[in-house]
């Protein structure tokens, strides 16, 4: 069983101290901005845009209706001059915009990588010899398998495997966590990240990446979204909105020879601008900035996501492997409890235990103290001229002697002996008490002065607060939780009871984690876990969502698709959380993108026919003052909303864990009633603001 | 409207709740695997076909050999088809002695009855000999809609079955259909029609003496059981021209009801088998209750606009008003004997179910009358549609309505556990595209084309361009119901409507089957509170809203020009 050290205060989920270093760059700080406008401009190129058919579309309509304006240039009347002018500027702006959309979301991250790109700078290795000698070469002609010697003060190579030694780490190059941690060789922390720089002592790193592949390489890469490749789901979105494109680019071709028949012909920048309006180029426009704002969110969380397909996988988990370790529990057992024999009053055997404790430094002796000053609002005093028993594997107990008082707390065995040694009796009750804890599956600590057994002390693992609601809104997400744990069933099931999992897995193995991960896939299911030791890869690799931990070591790193640089594994939760806002504001968006085109019609057809059938203004609902500044509205709108819903794409639609009944009431709700209506209430406010200064 | 017409919907509405679950969960069965009612009589007779067939009922086929067979099976459907027309002279029961059929008119009538769309560029009792109406025609009235249904119960197939290769076997899919569904309906069906006095026989030409005194020439023939065939398998292709107004075709008030109920018998019936078959009751339930809605909006509109009356006669002070004296309404194009309000029951319900039969002259309902059946048509035939393609439209619908609003709820879009990704998608916008393509481009050359404008077009205006898309919609959708008004019988307008009636059928059918087949592959995701609903009123609000959504911002502007300025022009 593998377990991550984790502080005794629990951490919050995303609020560790790197977050706050992270989040000082803004998504829209001004250098930012800038860049995002240059980028705009230069992702017009074709070659750029043909990834994304719906923005390629208008593109073309862009160019088609800019060279019919410059065509018919002082041709035509300067009302048809200034309106088909206007059109090609919009169309234009609607691409820019939806460049801007992109640039913005792939700014912080391209900010973010060169700062990594510093920390990257060539370092010298001293790579050490298969007789012990000691040569200095290039980081980057290490291979793999190579030991190298990193002393105080030295940039680590490359990514790697701590050997021999231990020493402490400053790795805030990457987790932009300041606090140095202990990297050791053997066990679960042994893996070291290059770029990163040992403050103290000497270790050798065994070589695990070939230069350029390394954690460092690959998280640049990442959050400059070099390597960016559409995911499964954006895949399927795309070749909807192309299929929606054909169809309206049907309607609207198809449209001409009706026009013709009816007498009625139309200007190609007119069908040009129907086209762009009916073509869903709101989520056209946002899509590849949904994913990118996504995937920030995530690097934001210290998170990183080995592909894009990983996070929206985490969207889709319906089950949840935590480690109760850290993750449910704090980690470390705490009092509970204080339990006196008849004829002992519960204060009595607090005070006991709480002399017995001062000199106690473990969390178990802490959360005595705190649990007798709280309760039984006891003051810790100073206790002079007495002698500290300390805990020996040996006695398996401690406690103190002062006075002429001798007070000892420990296992109820080594507790029993020592009273007997004295010439005490264990009451029956203890007993009693002492199996009643074990039941429950506390641990029970014996406290005693001299010949008097007082009483137990309960110790229990203390779940965290807030867990169990957390859980019960992961089940309301239809989500199972699943609490993985060494501890025998007894005691897993008191625990799993209290923190509300819907199912345990006691005096687990890895194997026994593979089997459980396996037989859930085989229905159907999808699962999320952490993990952090060498014999968590082969689960991390087969589960859909694996999150190693950074202190872990490399083979988790690299068997689990993300990697969580604040090792906080309660992490998972928000990062299934962070998946499904992502579909979400993909889907509401694209709902609201296609609820919009049904006011533009009833802008646009009316004003396209209104010269031949003068009757159809019946149908020009919102009462736009001409045909022209009809269009000419619809056109605008359709390339504001999309700067208007900039921000909520990259910071995603607000996510409220609920059942996806309650989901999607809230979100048709919203995006598609709303969707329907404000295109209505924005073209008539367009409408007049243009005809207010002078278009006709 | 009359209270005739609120009690005869109210007794369709019953008669077709009644038999939705019964028949339907009987065809549950039909296309299960375990024992079904009447294996007694019915298996001897499928394992004889399938040893003639040389058929191993036992094998089942992957999605693109099902596809295959569907398509062998069609093109010598048309094949045979054409033949006998252009061989009608020799072959024999031709008492009329009708000529051969021209060759334009003979592939769009051997494409009409194949495709299950039963448009008639032809009159009937002139052009048709008894042969090829009865061993022609009314054979693929069978096996048009078998086919159909076979279609569907692949595509189920594929929503309820997991990590399967396999979706059915086409034959044995077809078969079965045919034997133990329609033939035993169309029987009974048959019977009744001729206890009302619908004509049977092998009889050509009559002349009778008119109680006038003059005489008559009246066209017989085996009638009656074309009538079963053609609502029973939502054909529609009647055998006199002017389909159900005739009244040696449909003769009583309750031949006029029971037409309406066969047709909408099967359609709705079906939703119930789909329920059944998935497991889930409730997702039949919902595909019933969009269906409803769309086919009640329609038959209620249709008759309210044609008993509305004639707006100019409106204003010119004429009373029509339904009384017990006069039916009222827009009389135009109607018998007396069935009136405008029973011209929208039949409108809505034959435009709705891929029917096309007809009991009065779409081409003189008032413009939104008109409109009415026009639009019905365009929703891509899911109220209830055809027999088995209209549930599997509205099963694609569903699977795009749970692809566009599904992501909302945070997940993946699944439809029966079936995680909707991009090979799905993929095909349900090849399905999605066809229908629009056929009908939108099909209208589009026409309407501009000089011949078309000379020779087809009578009626200038909004109202020429409504009955060509009328015609376009009617073949790009299989429905083969008639505006009229057009001259359709012409070599252009045969061939490009017989090519909008390949594309609405073939185009459709051949995505529907490979999403059957990816389906079918797929596993289920169990489901959870964090499961998409789709057996919720909501979800039947959504997957209604689509539709709509969908087909109007395809059609709308096409519309507008048509039958809305006509509207607004009176």
């Amino acid at each position: 069983m593998t377990t991550t050290m984790s502080p005794p205060s629990a951490p919050t989920p995303g609020a560790g101290s790197a977050e706050k270093v992270r989040k000082s760059t803004s998504m829209f700080d001004p250098s930012i901005m800038r860049r995002a406008i240059g980028d705009s401009f230069r992702k017009l190129n074709p070659r750029h845009l043909a990834k994304n058919p719906v923005m390629l579309v208008v593109e073309v309509g862009s160019v088609v209706t800019t060279l019919l304006f410059f065509r018919d240039l002082g041709r035509s009347s300067t009302q048809e001059n200034v309106f088909a002018g206007l059109v090609a500027i919009f169309l234009w702006f609607t691409v820019l915009f939806a460049n801007f959309a992109e640039a913005v979301a792939e700014g912080r991250g391209k900010a973010q990588a060169e700062t990594l790109k510093k920390t990257r700078a060539e370092t010298v290795a001293r790579r050490r010899r298969a007789d012990g000698s000691i040569e200095e070469v290039p980081g980057g002609e290490l291979d793999v398998g190579d030991l190298c010697v990193v002393t105080a003060g030295e940039l680590i190579p490359s990514d790697g495997d701590v050997v021999e030694g231990i020493a402490s780490i400053d790795e805030s190059a990457i987790t932009g966590e300041s606090a140095p941690v202990i990297r050791e060789a053997g066990g679960d922390r042994s893996a070291v990240t290059g770029g990163t720089r040992v403050l103290s002592d000497e270790i050798v790193v065994r070589i695990t990446a070939r230069a350029g592949e390394t954690f460092l390489d690959r998280m640049i890469a990442l959050v400059e979204g070099s390597e960016r490749q559409k995911t499964p789901n954006e895949i399927a979105l795309n070749i909807l909105l192309a299929g929606l494109t054909i169809i309206f680019t049907l309607a609207t071709v198809s449209l001409q020879p009706f026009a013709i028949y009816s007498n009625a012909e139309q200007s190609i920048v007119v069908l040009v601008a129907l086209l762009v309006c009916l073509i869903p180029t709101t989520i056209g426009g946002l899509l590849s900035a949904i994913g990118i704002a996504g995937m920030d969110r995530l690097v934001r969380r210290n998170v990183l996501a080995m592909s894009g397909r990983a996070v929206e996988a985490a969207g889709d988990v319906s089950t949840l492997l935590l480690d109760k370790t850290g993750t449910i529990t704090y980690g470390a057992r705490q009092a509970a409890e204080f339990r006196a024999v008849p004829g002992v009053t519960e204060a009595e055997v607090a005070e006991a235990a709480m002399l017995s404790s001062l000199a106690d430094e473990t969390p178990e002796g802490r959360s005595i103290v705190v649990l007798a000053e709280g309760e039984h609002q006891l003051s810790a005093r100073e206790i002079v001229g007495g002698t500290l028993v300390p805990f020996t594997a040996q006695t398996r107990m401690s406690g103190v002697d002062f006075d002429g008082r001798s007070i000892r707390k420990g296992a109820t065995d080594s507790v029993r002996k020592w009273v007997e040694d004295q010439g005490g009796v264990i009451p029956p009750e203890l007993t009693a008490i002492v199996e009643a804890i074990s039941g429950q599956g506390g641990t029970p600590l014996v406290v005693a002065e001299g010949s008097r057994a007082l009483g137990v002390v309960y110790l229990k693992d203390t779940v965290k607060p807030g867990i169990a609601e957390r859980f019960a809104e992961l089940r309301l997400m239809g989500i199972r939780t699943v609490m993985i744990t060494g501890d025998n069933p007894l005691t897993a099931a008191v625990i799993a009871k209290e923190a509300g999992v819907d199912d345990f897995l006691a005096e687990a193995t890895p194997e026994d984690k593979m089997a459980y991960i396996k037989k859930e896939q085989a229905g159907g299911r999808l699962v999320a876990m952490t993990g952090d030791g060498t014999n968590d890869a082969p689960a991390l690799a087969q589960a859909d969502v694996g999150v190693a931990m950074n202190t872990g070591t490399q083979a988790a790193k690299e068997a689990g698709n993300m990697v969580d640089l604040d090792s906080d594994p309660t992490k998972l939760i928000d990062i299934v959380e962070i998946g499904k806002q992502l579909l979400i504001t993909r889907g509401s968006l694209t709902t609201f993108s296609i609820a919009n085109d049904v006011a533009k019609y009833f802008a646009i057809v009316p004003a396209m026919f209104i010269a031949a059938f003068p009757q159809l203004n019946q149908i020009n609902i919102m009462n736009l003052a001409s045909p022209r500044s009809a269009i000419l509205s619809a056109v605008i709108f359709n390339a504001l909303i999309i700067v208007i819903l900039i921000p909520l794409a990259l910071r995603g639609v607000k996510f409220v864990p609920s059942s996806a009944a309650a989901l999607l009431r809230r979100n048709l709700l919203i995006y598609g009633a709303g969707g329907l209506i404000a295109p209505f209430v924005g073209i008539k406010l367009i409408d007049l603001a243009i005809t207010a200064l002078g278009v006709k | 409207m009359s209270v005739s017409f609120w009690i005869q919907l109210g007794l369709l509405v019953a008669a077709v709740g009644v038999t939705t679950p019964l028949l339907g969960g009987y065809m549950a069965k039909v296309y299960g695997n375990a024992e079904a009612p009447g294996d007694r009589v019915f298996l001897p007779v499928e394992r004889l076909i399938y040893r003639i067939c040389r058929v191993d009922p036992e094998r089942e086929q992957r999605w693109t050999v099902y596809a295959f067979s569907v398509l062998a099976f069609s093109l010598v459907g048309i094949l045979v088809l054409y033949a006998m027309q252009r061989l009608q002279t020799v072959l024999p029961m031709n008492p009329t002695a009708v000529p051969k059929v021209g060759e334009a008119l003979s592939w769009n009538t051997a494409v009409s009855f194949v495709t299950n769309t039963n448009w008639q560029s032809y009159a009937g009792e002139s052009t048709l000999s008894n042969f090829t109406q009865m061993t022609g025609l009314t054979v693929q009235n069978f096996v048009s809609a078998a086919s159909g249904m076979a279609v569907m119960a692949a595509l189920i197939r594929g929503l309820s079955r997991r990590r399967s290769r396999t979706i059915g076997n086409f034959w044995v899919d077809l078969v079965r259909s045919t034997l133990r569904i329609l033939l035993p309906l169309m029987f009974v069906a048959g019977i009744v029609y001729v206890s009302q006095g619908v004509v049977q026989n092998f009889e050509g030409f009559t002349t009778v003496k008119t109680v006038e005194g003059r005489s008559q020439v009246i066209r017989q023939g085996p009638t009656a059981s074309q009538e079963a065939a053609k609502m029973v398998g939502t054909n529609g292709g009647g055998f006199n021209n002017v389909n159900a107004a005739n009244p040696l075709q449909n003769p009583t008030g309750f031949t006029d009801f029971f037409g309406l109920y066969l047709i909408l018998m099967i359609p709705f019936a079906l939703t119930f088998t789909y329920g059944k078959m998935v497991g889930d009751g409730r997702q039949g339930w919902v595909v019933f209750s969009v269906m409803l809605s769309f086919w009640l909006i329609a038959v209620i509109a249709a008759a309210a606009f044609e008993t509305g009356g004639n707006p100019n006669l409106t204003r010119a002070g004429a009373n029509q008003a339904v009384t017990s004296s006069q039916s009222g309404g827009n009389m135009e194009g109607k018998d007396i004997r069935n009136g405008p309000a029973e011209c929208g029951l039949w409108a809505g319900s034959t435009t709705g179910t891929s029917n096309g039969a007809t009991n009065c002259q779409h081409d003189s309902m008032t413009p939104l009358g008109g409109l009415v059946p026009m639009a019905h048509m365009k929703l891509g035939e899911v109220s209830p549609g055809g027999v088995g393609v209209g549930l599997n439209g509205l099963l694609i619908l569903a699977l795009l309505s749970v692809f566009i609003a599904g992501l909302m709820v945070g997940r993946t879009p699944e439809y029966m556990g079936k995680k909707i990704q991009a090979s799905e998608v993929k095909l349900v916008v090849l399905y999605i595209l066809a229908m629009p393509f056929a009908v939108l481009v099909g209208a589009g050359i026409a309407i501009v084309l000089p011949t078309v404008l000379n020779q087809s077009i009578l009626n200038p205006g909004p109202h020429g361009l409504s009955e060509v898309l009328y015609a376009f919609a009617s073949a790009g959708n299989n429905n083969g119901s008639a505006f009229a008004g057009i001259t359709a019988n012409t070599q252009f307008m045969n061939i490009a409507l017989g090519v909008s009636m390949l594309i609405g059928r073939f185009f459709l059918i051949i995505p529907t089957l490979g999403i059957a087949g990816a389906l079918a592959r797929k596993d289920k995701v169990p489901p959870s509170a964090g499961t998409f609903p789709t057996g919720t009123p909501l979800f039947a609000g959504l997957v209604f809203g689509v539709t709509v959504i969908v087909a109007g911002l395809t059609f709308f502007p096409a519309l507008a020009l048509g039958p809305i300025v006509e509207h607004l022009s009176i």
